[in-house]
């Protein structure tokens, strides 16, 4: 099982946005003790996914060569609860990226409705402390893959970005 | 030029946004940690907020001389030496060190930094 919290990237343009769905199924275990007879998806869950979505825009930015590290939260507020049937539309937005980190703002929708709004901090790992990979070979581009991010990344002037071959 | 009212009033605003204290806490006189709680990561999400507020660049380790604090140069044991107290001074002249320099313990740098130095240095950046 892979910590995914949302389903497939729609948009990302490389260092400015990106957009991500996810759909809230009542086959989702984690629906039937939050809360029992009132399937609710977690907020902290909904974070994840908001985080994912960022954090991947952030290591886009990078050509997936940083370990991108979410570090703080420093706001976070939800709106109304999230549930089965519903379709949550994360989308991102970096405010500011260097080599330390980045710091993003990120939303989610229901429709038209926002449902959740956060900043998100991450930092870039050291490189020097990091001993070894987080992923097997292609693993990282597997995953790239599955979310889709690869087919819906552009570059500020449309065209795509390159395939990252050092993930190969 | 920015008036020092309206330098305070930036800091102070990034600094409830990214510590989550309020308004009265973040007097001239608070130390970052001491006072507001600042933890490492935080600093990170300061200068990026003060560099959005002023529309200024702060290069890696001018606000925070993090290679002075841990070069064996500078520091025996875990006390910063005469010659990291020059470098510290005159990497950053904005900050009043006086008090830091009775003790000069490594531990207790990052609680020497008000944000009356902070003001300082921005105000530095942005003149």
């Amino acid at each position: 099982m892979r910590w995914f919290w949302m389903d497939r990237f729609t948009e990302m343009t490389s260092g400015q946005s990106a957009e991500a769905v996810k759909t809230v199924s009542l086959s989702e275990p984690q629906l039937h003790d939050h809360f029992y007879c009132i399937p609710t998806m977690p907020n902290s869950l909904i974070l994840e996914g908001m985080a994912q979505t960022s954090g991947m825009l952030v290591s886009e930015y990078n050509g997936f060569r940083e370990r991108v590290i979410l570090a703080k939260v420093p706001k976070v507020q939800f709106y109304f609860r999230a549930v089965p049937g519903d379709t949550l539309i994360y989308r991102a937005k970096i405010e500011d990226i260097d080599a330390d980190g980045a710091r993003a703002t990120t939303t989610s929708h229901v429709g038209d409705r926002l449902q959740a709004e956060a900043e998100i901090l991450f930092v870039h790992l050291d490189r020097q402390t990091a001993h070894r990979p987080l992923f097997e070979r292609g693993e990282f581009l597997s995953i790239l893959r599955v979310l889709r991010i690869l087919e819906v990344a552009r570059k500020p002037d449309g065209s795509r970005i390159p395939l990252p071959e050092h993930l190969l | 030029m920015a008036t020092k009212e309206e330098v305070f009033d930036k800091v102070q605003a990034a600094l409830v946004d990214a510590l989550g204290v309020d308004d009265d806490e973040v007097t001239p006189e608070a130390t970052l940690v001491g006072d507001l709680g600042a933890e490492s990561i935080d600093f990170l999400d300061i200068v990026f907020r003060l560099e959005k507020a002023f529309s200024i660049k702060i290069p890696r380790g001018e606000l925070f001389p993090e290679d002075i604090l841990t070069s064996s140069d500078y520091v025996v044991d875990g006390k910063i030496n005469a010659a990291g107290l020059e470098e510290l001074k005159k990497r950053m002249p904005f900050a009043d060190l006086s008090s830091f320099e009775q003790n000069p313990a490594v531990q207790d740098f990052a609680n020497a930094l008000t944000v009356q130095d902070m003001c300082n240095y921005v105000a530095s950046k942005v003149d």
